[in-house]
């Protein structure tokens, strides 16, 4: 038997293998548990991260650029492939945008219609986070659940317009499609659906012991530190801002509806994990109020078929499932806009990643870039 | 606001407007990075939503700088331009925001235009070593970096 007793030796057992070495380790950009095409960096002192790098660009495709040689309908599709799995928002961003730079205000039948659309699709992003999120921390069932309720959404996209992922769904001006006979008994079927599945969600993490230790005080930032990253939606949320884009600058119709903002205290992962399963519950309530009142009339508002907006630039933006989206649009006047530039919530979160990280372990890093809620389509465009 | 601050910088403020319902102030590039700094300390616009440009060929001063703020406190959004030639450099608004950060980062890798001051100032979106800054009216929409791709990628072309 050896003698483990003597401590000036492990001492200096220590010190040969473990002092000398920073490790770098790359992470990416092919790597499952960075939803994407992200590349970090890490420079480890043992388990401990001490600092990260990110490097992104390998999705990047030109959407700026392209925006300015498509006219203002034909650049329409374009947004969805941003962020793909929110697409719905994406557009009504977009079409908000050029509406206001047109001076035209789509009906309200169109508006109650981009509401519900919108939340149905903040309800698919928020179950995809949660599905692959737990999958990257060892809970593989979630994503199993969360598959298969989205599906029930992605079916009402599907039979709405057509396209399931880049669904296109919103025209400048208000709504291409009137809604197909049976929209509002298949959404209140979706609804009585997939309450309790909510709560079956939270009862297979919420108090499991597992998710908790993995979740509870990781990935810490503060409510001065987001402001300070230009951090929105839910991550800013979970470290007590009640901040929320539908309430504060109310766009589409959203001040009709009752519901609230809700939000964490300690900004970890466990509060941007509850944060997000109470925001489902309360895109429920909104879904439930528009769906019972949508007001008949147009879905289109008067808008010419040639579009040139007067000389000028309009910033508008809307809450996204990921933060706070928008579109800053400068017009010449022509029917193509001089610059689109699209301000991306995934890009400025995912800058936090580094501070959110030191000093935590490599695992971690897997739980924060999860609980980011990052699509790596938006962060590179 | 804008009276107050208009007294404290005279003619450094060309204009302070609002179109479409958006406040937009224009400042002199000289003004920067004090008047950001004024902004967010004494007017509350502790949240730098975005930094970004526009190019403008024909003008003599090539480029807008554009600063989005917000203010939780006031619920309030406004816009700062400034306009510079080409070359010119804009003092980084890093220290400010740390948000700026990525986002002056890609002004640089997408117009070309350097901020001084900035801690990491290097292309984000575009590879190092890439040629050009694609968001220059200039550049081309097809128009790559052919010998980049030829070396990086072993491939005549990227299209």
């Amino acid at each position: 038997m050896t003698d483990r007793s003597s401590p000036l030796e492990l001492e200096q057992a220590d010190k040969t293998f473990l002092d000398s070495n920073e490790l770098i380790i790359n992470m990416g950009p092919q790597h499952p548990a960075t939803h994407g095409v992200l590349r970090v960096i890490l420079k480890l002192d043992g388990e401990k991260v001490l600092g990260t790098e990110c490097v992104i660009g390998y999705l990047h495709r030109g959407v700026e650029k392209i925006a300015e040689n498509r006219t203002y309908t034909m650049f329409n599709p374009y947004v969805d492939r941003m962020d793909y799995v929110a697409a719905v928002s994406n557009g009504l961003g977009y079409c908000e945008a050029v509406e206001k730079l047109l001076n035209v205000e789509a009906p309200p039948r169109a508006n109650y219609i981009r509401v519900i659309l919108t939340e149905l699709n903040r309800l698919a992003s928020h179950m995809l986070w949660l599905g692959t999120h737990a999958l990257d921390i060892g809970a593989i069932t979630p994503l199993f659940y969360t598959f298969r309720d989205r599906e029930e959404i992605l079916k009402i996209f599907e039979k709405y317009c057509g396209a399931r992922l880049t669904t296109h769904a919103f025209r400048i001006g208000g709504c291409q499609y009137e809604t197909y006979d049976g929209f509002e008994e298949d959404v209140k079927k979706f609804l009585k659906f997939v309450t309790p599945k909510i709560d079956e969600y939270e009862e297979l993490l919420t108090t499991n012991r597992i998710w908790v230790e993995r979740t509870r005080g990781v990935g810490f930032i503060s409510a001065a530190d987001c402001k300070g990253l230009g951090v929105t939606g839910p991550v800013l949320r979970a470290s007590g801002v009640k901040w929320d884009l539908r309430k504060a600058q109310p766009y589409a119709a959203y001040s009709d509806f009752d519901f609230e903002i809700p939000t964490g205290e300690n900004g970890d992962t466990f509060d941007r994990y509850m944060v997000r399963m109470q925001e489902m519950r309360q895109s429920l309530r909104i879904i439930e109020q528009a769906v019972g009142k949508i007001p008949d009339g147009p879905i289109m508002a008067k808008v010419p078929k040639v579009m040139k907006p007067p000389v000028g630039e309009i910033y508008h933006s809307i809450e996204a499932p990921k933060g706070e989206l928008g579109y800053f649009i400068v017009s010449d006047g022509s029917t193509q806009p001089y610059r689109v530039r699209v301000r991306p919530p995934s890009f400025v979160n995912l800058q936090a990643l580094d501070q959110m990280v030191r000093g935590q372990l490599v695992a971690d890093v897997i739980a924060v870039i999860g609980t980011l809620d990052i699509v790596l389509g938006e962060v590179d465009r | 606001m804008v009276a107050t601050l208009k007294r404290q910088y005279g003619s450094g403020i060309r204009e302070a407007s609002t179109y479409l319902g958006q406040n937009y102030m224009v400042a002199d590039p000289s003004l920067i990075p004090e008047f950001l700094q004024v902004l967010r300390d004494q007017e509350q616009f502790d949240y730098c939503v975005d930094v970004t440009a526009v190019h403008y060929p024909q003008r003599e001063k090539q480029f807008d700088v554009i600063w989005i703020l917000y203010s939780y406190a006031r619920n309030e959004r406004i816009r700062v331009k400034t306009m510079i030639a080409d070359g010119e450099i804009v003092p980084s608004s890093v220290a400010i925001w740390p948000a700026a950060n990525w986002l002056e980062r890609e002004v640089y890798d997408m117009f070309g235009i350097r901020f001084e001051g900035h801690p990491d100032l290097k292309r984000i979106l575009l590879p190092e070593g890439w040629k050009g800054h694609p968001l220059r009216k200039d550049y081309g929409i097809i128009q790559q970096d052919n010998e980049w791709v030829q070396i990086n990628l072993g491939i005549e072309s990227g299209q």
